[in-house]
């Protein structure tokens, strides 16, 4: 995973925008490792469907790949998570800075 | 975490003077503090650069969706978050947030509300339909993940 991948917010909230994926996520909120058979479990999707997810979210950071033996497991990268909640507080505390200056510049002009 | 930010600012001045200042490209300029190269027009493309110290050679682009007069006024810009490496590339940010400027007259002046949302778009066409129908679903699993994050 590069940085860049890492830091792409679009990429991020894309990933996060889709129930299924957002299952998983919960899911692995637990901090655990799950294999791909586990995570599908109980789902009525396929496993390649469940791999073709986890790879999305895989390339936007959210979550990492490990191999044990055979066995392919997925977890959650928290900080991924924090990422995301840390960009779009960014994202609002620029706006309450324009909108600062918004009002001084209407409220200033004659 | 949403998918969506909305701010409230009360402004001591009569509507029109706010619409004027959104709406009006150099004065929308002047506090946004970006160079615009031409008059915002509905369906057309915003282009310039930005004047923020600091981000002057920052571009800036975005879409006009909407100018209702005295009302409404928006438009969509891409979702770059600021990776000035992806906007100066030439490679199309599939994602746009839409930004949406809402005016009320309230008592002494204006409520101004500004609303960005799409930040959960997915590009992706093939969506599973795989739980779907558990109503309220993102918002609820964004604040399982928030309340995990927080916790």
């Amino acid at each position: 995973m590069s940085p860049a991948e890492q830091s792409d917010p679009a990429r991020l909230f894309a990933a996060l925008g889709d129930q299924t994926r957002l299952g998983f996520i919960v899911q692995l909120a637990d901090g655990r490792r799950r294999s791909i058979a586990q995570i599908g479990e109980d789902l009525p999707i396929s496993r390649q469907a469940v791999a073709k997810h986890l790879n999305v979210l895989r390339r936007a950071g959210l979550v990492q790949r490990t191999r044990s033996g055979r066995e392919v497991h997925f977890v959650l990268r928290r900080e991924a998570i924090e990422e995301a909640r840390l960009w779009l507080a960014k994202v609002d505390a620029q706006w309450d800075a324009t909108l600062a200056r918004l009002k001084i510049f209407v409220e200033d002009s004659p | 975490m949403t998918d969506s930010i909305v701010k409230t600012i009360d402004i001591n001045a009569p509507v029109d003077r706010v619409w004027n200042a959104l709406v009006d490209h150099e004065k929308f300029g002047a506090w946004f503090r970006v160079a615009l190269d031409q008059p915002f027009e509905v369906g057309k493309l915003s282009t310039g650069h930005m004047t923020y110290p600091g981000y002057e050679d920052y571009s800036w682009e975005a879409r006009v969706l909407a100018m209702e007069p005295m009302a409404r006024f928006a438009f969509e810009w891409p979702a770059t978050g600021g990776d000035k490496d992806l906007m100066d590339s030439g490679v199309p940010v599939p994602e746009w947030t839409l930004v949406e400027f809402v005016l009320e007259p309230m008592e002494g002046g204006t409520r101004l509300t500004v609303t960005e949302s799409g930040f959960d778009k997915v590009p992706e066409p093939r969506r599973t339909n795989v739980m779907r129908d558990n109503e309220g679903g993102w918002a609820e699993q964004v604040g399982n993940i928030r309340d995990y994050v927080a916790g």
